[in-house]
């Protein structure tokens, strides 16, 4: 298949200048960029169908040959559209970023940068942990503790009362 | 087989719901679904009995050959009453151990019984593949239920130290088992068992690398050293998980699996080594270290640890002596450890602790409990009439055996190395009952000490009988097995008998006077003096050097990792936009030009100047343009630039036999000039450089470099296209299939109709980022909130707003011209100050609209014919739209409009949906197109493509595209420029003037998504001047 010499200049122009203003820091310039670089795009698609021919209208004396590839245009022309919408989109960002600080640019992500700087430590993975010996503990086991106490107290003095009980039993026995 | 999983499956689904109505007595409507899956599967004993394994297969992904593959033998049979059984009876003993106010206990349920019925499927399942899938659900299952009190970052931790560890080693066992399945030709588990002999004899080597691979996944699964750590550490799990997951089941599976492959496999070069080693470490070591701790959860995991470690060396062996003995032991081990893990989760419920030094004196308040651990943990130990000692009588029997017919060091190891394990078993067994229920003497400091001296009883609530209930069960089941081991020995005969020599031992309580008695009897008096000497012994560990423990290497392995991740990630991400470009260009340069010259450079074939003197025209005219972009300081210039790029594209288009497409890029290229016009009047004139003169030179080598690859690129790929293009017969089969003449047109909504539903897809995405990115919250899509009409009030305000942008001067004579009664051409024209209404404007658009709407419904229909089409109509309606506002402004534009852009962009899509989906139904495919035919009266014969439906759609979206852009870089710009002219004017005036700030309501006119304090400052301003 030959190749139009034009536009593979063309193209390649597109391309370049694209590629070169999307390498800028000003987002408009990328925007304007990333537009070169659609239309190079495009252009490369459509040139890659080969020889131009008739519109692909079809016609039933018409040699299939004789059209130019219906195929391509397909792909281009829904590129053609998504590439309005990411124009618009790109908009919307260069409006937001005015609005937010005044500044058309794009700035070097600071958060980015930090990750460099990051400790190794992280809490989650590296603290010392107390050990778990129960899963329920806290309230309960201060109640428990509380408790405890005083059960035992009760505990012994009723041993004791116990054992008074039965000494005094003892010399009541005797004294009988 | 696949009914219980999927009755598990629908119990998990459901489970949430259940909970969420009856609260934890769900957990005994859970609980029924593995304990009727149990009496089925006592059901399937008479099949299994007779060698006739019951099997079930359905065809899943038969490209893959990827079978659902179930097989019932004894051996998964056995296993499967632990699974189900345990199964059920812990998830019964859930509804006591969790309180009615827990949290999540539905999540939790659901993961719990799904996790039964996984683990059945990993019993059943005879395909490797599907075995593999199951073996990892189990670990993300497991992951969750240890991770289910999330709130503390002990248990998140675990979780994840038990997910990276299984998955690491199911991971390994993935290789092996590709390994193994592509070797042997088929991952039919039970044809690789069946064919073993020969796939061993064919590949020796390899078999014997896959069967290392496999077992590294079953060692990490079953906490085996050096990767034991885990399980200890997992004990984070709330207690029954501990008993189900981590005591009865799935760490059961590393066991089956060497229990599976054992009869055939054992004999690999491998195998051995890693069993002896491997297993009689980790039962020496769990156990030993078992007697270190003081948390009664982790005596119990590193007896577990221990245990697991014997039930594999013993398996391992792949005898039929040693697969009766070490079922035997898998199945008395599930019971009685399991009952152990709930009589301590008994015990932490009700006192609040599992702390050996802060327990004492339980048996007294707790006997029903005590005397279950008691038995429990006797069976553990081997004491006579229990199902624990039976089981190791006959481990015994079998190694002593072995002793005597072989004689090799390796059976003498064994032997040796068991019996050490067993006495270490009876040490840690008694530290066990006597941490968990004794009075103990002040030997810890921690103990609470009453007045007098003497250790506090720990308090305790008295402990329900449906709480206690599944523990004992349990119990009676050890109980019934010591006394009566015939049923047993009756399930695992029929797998026993496929091994091929006779067991030299049998399972019962009374061998006769045996040496494997006496031996029995050694281990339990020199256990209970390892115990007795508890404190010499603690001593004695204490003073010996650590080893590095597992789980230090692990963290210091993910400590690395991270180090390293962030040495990567550091060096990579830059943070600048243009270095990633960069690189990404680059390495486009760079790879495909050494693959193009050093592998094989195709000629350049024949080149032509051009086609047409046209194309040279529009040529020379976009490299002049494009050229001059750089160096134009201007914005608007620039853009315009571009702009003539685009417009000579036209030209190129329509010379290259393109009609549709010049005619969408004409479209498209005036919708984005507008677009760019009314995005970028709040910026300054002058292109901001911001780059330093030191990159432009890099930047422009990237750039050329860039643009001759492209064109080499092109170049080669097109000299070197031999074959003739795909879409030779499309014009036919558009005209004859799709009832089009325009062959480009029936390509987008007929032959490639799913390219075109992707891309309009991305249209509404970017429409919505648009309107999100200008009106923040939401997207803004009625700018009059109640009426679409505004009264006269409101409109009173809109004009006051605007006139009161433009200043006093303007506001007089707006006064002039807002008497006049109505507006004759543009329906909203008096929301628009005065100064900037264009009445030629406002008559033409007036005069043109409804044409160009008319036009774009002829493009819409008559696309299919001729050029035109959904995408050409759209921008046509989006043009006409433009002219609207740029006549009458936004509320004028919002007139136009009676349906906003966010509904027609979602109607458009959910057109397109309708269109793809539809034709299932009438048993067509999907997308697929159909022309209707009718011969109407008077019109005659004609016909309509349903195509044009989906063209409808896309159309509407387009529409919605174009309406958004105007709406957010028009209106919404207007009125933010709007505000800020007042803003500025306010300042101006000075501290003198007396602002009232009142806050309307919000169906006032000019409030949009946000109401703003300084958005109704205006209005008051305006009052102001109005009273001046």
């Amino acid at each position: 298949m030959s190749v139009n010499l034009t536009l593979l200049v063309v193209m390649g122009v597109l391309y370049t200048v694209g590629v070169y203003l999307v390498l800028e820091r000003s987002l408009t310039r990328v925007l304007l960029g990333v537009m070169l670089l659609t239309n190079a795009t495009n252009l490369l698609i459509v040139h890659a169908a080969g020889m131009p021919g008739l519109a692909p209208l079809y016609s039933s004396d018409v040699d299939p040959q004789d059209y130019t590839d219906p195929l391509p245009q397909a792909l281009v022309l829904t590129a053609i559209v998504i590439g309005l919408a990411v124009t618009a989109f790109l908009l919307g960002l260069i409006y937001r970023s005015w609005v937010l600080s005044r500044r058309d640019v794009i700035a070097d992500d600071d958060e980015d940068r930090r990750v460099a700087t990051q400790s190794s430590f992280i809490d989650e993975e590296d603290a010392e942990l107390p050990e778990d010996t129960s899963e329920f503990d806290d309230e309960q086991l201060e109640a428990n503790e509380r408790e405890s106490e005083l059960r035992h107290q009760r505990e012994v003095e009723w041993a004791q009362s116990q054992k008074h009980d039965r000494e005094n039993n003892d010399r009541d026995g005797g004294q009988r | 087989m696949l009914a219980v999983l999927i009755a598990h499956a629908l119990a998990a689904l459901l489970a949430p719901l259940i909970f969420q109505r009856i609260g934890r007595n769900a957990f005994y409507l859970l609980a029924a679904v593995p304990g009727v899956s149990f009496i089925w599967l006592l059901l399937q004993w008479p099949a299994v009995r007779d060698g006739q394994d019951p099997t079930q297969l359905v065809n899943w992904v038969p490209a893959l050959e990827l079978e659902l593959a179930f097989r019932m033998d004894a051996l998964a049979w056995a296993t499967s009453l632990l699974v189900l059984g345990v199964g059920s009876l812990v998830l019964a003993y859930c509804a006591r151990y969790f309180s009615p106010d827990s949290p999540d206990t539905g999540g939790f349920g659901a993961q719990l019984v799904a996790f039964a019925g996984v683990m059945f499927g990993l019993v059943t399942s005879d395909d490797l593949m599907l075995m593999f899938i199951f073996w990892e659900i189990t670990s993300v299952l497991s992951f969750l239920l240890i991770s289910y009190a999330r709130t503390r970052m002990s248990a998140r931790r675990a979780a994840i130290q038990a997910l990276v560890i299984t998955t690491a080693g199911g991971l390994t066992m993935l290789v092996g088992v590709v390994m193994l399945g592509q070797l042997g030709g088929t991952y039919r588990i039970s044809e690789l068992l069946a064919n073993a002999p020969q796939i061993i004899a064919e590949h020796e080597a390899m078999i014997s690398v896959a069967m290392a691979l496999i077992l590294v996944g079953a060692v990490t699964k079953s906490a085996l050293i050096p990767f034991h750590f885990w399980l200890p550490a997992a004990m984070a799990a709330p207690t029954p998980v501990s008993a189900y997951l981590h005591a009865a089941a799935m760490v059961k599976a590393g066991v089956f699996i060497v229990a599976r492959f054992a009869p055939e496999y054992a004999q690999t070069d491998a195998w051995q080594p890693m069993i002896i080693i491997l297993g009689l470490g980790t039962m020496l070591f769990g156990g030993w270290v078992a007697l270190r701790q003081y948390d009664l959860k982790l005596i119990l995991a590193y007896g577990t640890v221990s245990q697991l470690g014997f039930l594999i060396l013993i398996l391992g062996q792949g005898t039929a002596d040693a697969a009766l003995a070490g079922l035997a032991l898998m199945l008395a081990h599930g019971c009685f450890k399991a009952t152990l893990f709930l009589v301590v989760g008994i015990i932490d419920h009700e006192t609040g602790s599992r702390d050996v030094r802060k327990l004492s004196g339980l048996y007294r308040p707790m006997k029903g409990l005590f005397v279950i651990a008691l038995i429990g943990a006797a069976s553990m130990a081997g004491f006579p009439l229990l199902g624990g000692f039976v089981a190791k009588e006959s481990v015994l029997e079998g190694l002593l055996h072995s002793v005597e017919v072989n004689g090799d060091p390796a059976s003498w190891i064994r032997l040796v190395g068991v019996l050490l394990g067993s006495i270490l078993t009876v040490a840690y067994s008694s530290r066990f009952v006597w941490g968990a229920f004794a009075t103990k003497r002040s030997e810890f400091a921690d103990l609470p000490v009453g007045a007098d001296g003497r250790p506090v009883r720990t308090p305790t609530h008295s402990v329900s009988w449906a709480f206690q209930a599944p523990a004992a069960v349990l119990t009676v089941v050890t109980i019934a097995y010591g006394l009566y081991p015939g049923p047993v020995e009756t399930f695992l005969t029929p797998w026993v008998n496929t091994f091929d020599g006779e067991t030299t031992t049998y399972l019962a309580w009374w061998h006769g006077l045996t040496p494997a008695l006496g031996l029995s009897a050694g281990v339990l008096v020199i256990g209970l003096v390892l115990f007795w000497l508890r404190i010499p012994v603690a001593k004695f560990q204490n003073a010996l050097p650590h080893l590095p423990a597992g789980e230090r290497v692990y963290r210091g392995v993910i400590d690395g990792l991270d180090r390293l991740a962030v040495k990567v990630t550091g060096s990579t991400q830059r943070g600048s936009l243009s270095f990633y470009l960069s690189v990404i260009l680059v390495t486009a340069i760079v790879v495909p030009v050494v693959a193009l010259f050093l592998e094989e450079t195709p000629p350049l074939g024949a080149m032509r100047v051009a086609d047409s003197w046209g194309q040279v025209i529009a040529g020379a005219i976009m490299v002049v343009a494009a050229l001059a972009v750089i160096k134009v300081q201007k914005r608007f210039l620039a853009v315009l630039l571009v702009s003539v790029t685009g417009f000579g594209m036209v030209l190129i288009f329509a010379l290259q036999g393109a009609p549709d497409l010049a005619l969408t890029q004409m479209l498209v290229e005036t919708i984005a000039l507008v677009a760019i016009v009314l995005a970028l009047r709040s910026l300054p004139a002058p292109v901001w450089h911001g780059n330093k003169d030191r990159s432009r030179v890099p930047r422009a080598i990237v750039a050329v470099t860039f643009g001759v690859f492209m064109m080499l690129l092109a170049a080669f790929s097109m000299a070197s296209r031999t074959a003739s293009p795909i879409s030779l017969n499309m014009p036919k089969m558009a005209y004859e299939l799709g009832n089009g003449a325009n062959v480009v047109n029936v390509i987008l909504v007929d032959i490639r109709a799913w390219d075109t539903f992707g891309e309009l897809t991305v249209v509404v995405v970017a429409a919505t980022g648009v309107a999100s990115l200008l009106f923040v919250q939401g997207r803004g899509d009625r700018l009059v909130r109640r009426a679409v009409a505004p009264d006269t009030a409101q409109l009173e305000k809109i004009q006051n707003r605007a006139t009161q942008a433009l200043g006093p001067d303007g506001y007089r004579s707006a006064r002039n011209f807002s008497v006049e009664p109505s507006s004759p051409y543009i329906l909203a024209g008096k929301t628009v100050a005065p100064e900037i209404r264009s009445i030629v404007l406002e008559v033409i658009t007036r005069l043109l609209f409804h044409t160009i709407m008319l036009v774009s419904l002829y493009l819409l229909i008559a696309g299919h014919n001729l050029p035109g089409g959904g995408f050409a109509a759209g921008l046509t309606a989006g043009l006409a739209l433009t002219l609207r506002y740029l006549a009458g402004g936004r509320y004028e534009l919002e007139r136009a409009t009676p349906i906003n852009a966010g509904t027609m962009l979602g109607l458009g899509l959910a057109i397109c949906c309708l269109y793809a989906v539809v034709p299932v139904f009438f048993g067509g495919s999907i997308m697929q197109s159909y022309t209707l035919a009718a011969d109407l009266p008077l019109y005659g014969h004609t016909y309509v493509v349903t195509s044009v439906i989906f063209d409808i759609g896309v159309y509407l979206i387009v529409i919605g595209l174009v309406l958004d852009i105007l709406r957010s870089l028009g209106g919404h710009v207007d009125e933010q420029h709007e505000d800020e002219i007042m803003r500025r004017r306010r300042r101006a005036q000075g501290k003198g003037a007396r602002i009232r700030v009142t806050r309307g309501p919000a169906s006032d006119a000019g409030a949009t998504g946000t109401v703003t304090v300084t958005r109704e400052e205006p209005v008051e301003l305006a009052e102001e001047d109005s009273a001046r």
